[in-house]
């Protein structure tokens, strides 16, 4: 990085946040600071909307997993648009038609205290360790490729969105999510454009023919992770569950001057949402291309820790992977232009033999960097904490764009990170004012000023407890995982609760209770019996079907046990 | 002091004001056939190039 790199980078990222806390500065409305402006159009919902969904981990880390894995993790987003058509339809209208601020606050209306409570609750603790991971992860990234001090860059990006954040509320994150947007669509399609000059005419075909374009498989397999029928149904659910239920988004679409202008925030986001992740994965179906064409490709993509350790001790072991990967490579390369020649000849008999040796290559060569991975892994314990597709794009980034389009591409990464982190911070600071501090200070919910007051620093709390926990998580490694994953295995109840609630009119607060418990148990029971044998473990995008069923189920079973008697508010 | 604005209109039922929908119905057709579409277009070029 140099001076235009930091000029641009610390111009956009500020100016944004300037412009953004100077134009809110005197939000003092609670509707306002909770919903936002009430003049707010569909094109600001819909980016909103988008920017909230998309961390930094979508656009630092996603290319690298195409690179790695191909681009069939697409299938994963064909439920979203399925979804979205559904919370318009009803979610929405029944949110905007009882003026709540939060979606919890719906279900104190629709059944009662200890429901609602139990859907904030839920909301309030995975959505508040989530929120240090989403600083967490990509500072750890940029911080490791760019020499920075992991600490400060995580203090200062949590300041930055605490500032704004608080000061203007959700009006502050509706603006300065649009301009972010528009910083990161400005920045990824440079870096698209820059990466296609690099590369021959047929890099599509060569991407192809090592396997990284497989966008769509229709094989009926429980088993497999990515196929259309996971994406379809696991991802309508899961998509249902997070856009329906899940506070950070609620909030982004409930304001606005009328209903259409929500609803038409959430249909560009049906619309766009497939095409832009395509975007995304074909761009790191062609990187993986271009280094294969590249003479010197590392084995690793995290080349700061690779040379440290290749400096040390074990120097001798790192240099002999080096070589070993060399060789191969080149090999790899001879078997890419043979490949190259077959197809261009048009003999299908011999193209089929130069992409089976091709094949067999790759294969060898990706042996090589497991190898250097484990080893590197194993000489420095720090290097489990990121995969080393993390940083395939930042890599491309740094060694191959030219400078200010760098500084520009470090904004999109703050910019994302900023996005999503302060649509996670209005939203816990929402929840947390409406649907805990009002249960517990009823008379309070009266005086407006003090609930702008109380939200604005429940806000800041969030924010600081989001930093302080992801200054913690670099000291224990695994607890990233364990948190995705508990996050992941959260959401089935609780779209179960509001499935319930929109569409069984009969059931009481007391049967969808119990029952989103019981759901949840049998949740972590297939989950933990998946990883106990491993044999039985399905996708994970099949908890959500299942667990929104279970919900539903038992509520229905226990409303008859239960019969009609009154229900009581906690 | 009052704590919030009062319910909104009954909007549910209002026509969606996008050029060629008359309803809300109209306009998630078309973003459902635009899903189909896009599915169908991943396929294809599954089958062009993987």
């Amino acid at each position: 990085m140099n001076v235009i790199d930091w000029l641009v980078l610390l111009g956009t990222i500020l100016g944004i946040v300037g412009y953004g806390t100077w134009r809110t500065r005197h939000t003092d409305n609670l509707n306002t600071y909770l919903k936002g402006n009430r003049s707010t159009k569909w094109g600001t919902i819909g980016l909103s909307v988008m920017a909230t969904q998309a961390s930094t981990i979508t656009y630092l880390s996603l290319p690298g997993v195409a690179s790695e894995n191909g681009i069939a993790f697409i299938q994963n987003y064909f439920g979203l648009p399925l979804a979205l058509i559904v919370v318009c339809a009803v979610f929405l209208p029944i949110y905007r038609k009882l003026g709540v601020y939060t979606a919890y606050e719906y279900l104190g209306q629709r059944f009662d205290q200890k429901t609602r409570l139990l859907g904030a609750g839920l909301f309030v603790l995975q959505r508040g360790l989530q929120a240090g991971i989403t600083i967490y992860a990509p500072a750890i990234i940029l911080a490791t490729v760019l020499g920075w001090r992991l600490d400060l860059t995580i203090i200062c990006t949590g300041l930055l969105a605490i500032v704004y954040t608080v000061t203007g509320g959700s009006a502050a994150v509706n603006l300065t999510q649009k301009w972010q947007m528009a910083v990161i669509f400005g920045g990824m399609v440079t870096a698209f454009v820059v990466l296609v000059t690099k590369l021959p005419s047929d890099a599509l075909h060569i991407a192809g023919a090592m396997g990284k374009l497989q966008a769509v498989d229709f094989t009926p397999d429980p088993k497999l992770r990515y196929t259309v029928w996971t994406g379809i149904l696991g991802g309508f659910f899961l998509s249902l569950s997070y856009f329906g239920t899940d506070q950070s988004q609620v909030q982004r679409y409930i304001g606005g001057a009328r209903l259409r202008e929500g609803r038409l925030g959430l249909m560009f986001n049906a619309v766009l949402k497939i095409p832009m992740q395509f975007f995304i994965v074909i761009l790191g179906a062609l990187l993986f291309v271009f280094y294969q064409l590249q003479p010197n490709t590392p084995v690793l993509f995290n080349q700061v820790q690779w040379q440290q350790q290749a400096a040390g001790p074990q120097g001798a072991t790192f240099r002999a992977i080096e070589e070993k990967h060399a060789a191969l490579h080149a090999d790899k390369q001879a078997k890419i232009r043979a490949w190259v020649a077959a197809h261009d000849s048009g003999d299908t008999k011999a193209e089929a033999t130069a992409r089976a040796a091709l094949t067999a290559a790759q294969k060898a060569s990706l042996t090589v960097r497991n190898e250097a991975r484990d080893t590197l892994q194993a000489a420095d314990p720090a290097a489990k904490k990121t995969k080393d597709s993390d940083y395939v794009f930042i890599s491309f980034i740094l060694t191959q764009l030219p400078h200010g389009v760098i500084g520009l591409l470090l904004a999109v990464m703050f910019s994302s990170a900023l996005s999503s982190k302060a649509g996670e911070l209005n939203a816990l600071g929402t929840t947390s004012t409406i649907d805990l501090w009002r249960h517990f200070r009823p008379l309070a919910a009266h005086d407006e000023a003090r609930n702008v007051r109380v939200a604005k620093w429940l806000t800041a709390l969030w924010g600081l407890f989001a930093i302080g926990f992801a200054l913690f998580v670099s000291f224990a490694e695994n607890l990233i995982e364990a948190l995705n994953i508990v996050a992941s295995i959260f959401y089935p109840a609780l779209l179960g609760v509001f499935v319930v609630a929109f569409f069984l009119k009969h059931v009481q607060g007391s049967a969808v209770f119990w029952a989103a418990i019981a759901a949840q148990i049998v949740v972590l029971a297939i989950f933990f019996f998946g990883k106990a044998y491993p044999a039985w473990e399905i996708g994970y995008l099949w908890l959500n079907p299942i667990g929104c069923a279970a919900c539903v189920l038992f509520s229905l079973g226990l409303q008859v046990l239960l019969g009609d008697r009154t229900e009581k508010n906690i | 002091m009052t704590m919030r604005p009062p319910p909104e209109e009954p909007e549910d039922s209002a026509p969606p004001d996008v050029p060629f929908f008359r309803t809300w119905g109209g306009v998630y057709w078309f973003t459902f056939a635009v899903f189909v579409a896009v599915v169908g277009a991943l396929t294809l070029f599954t089958r062009a190039f993987a």
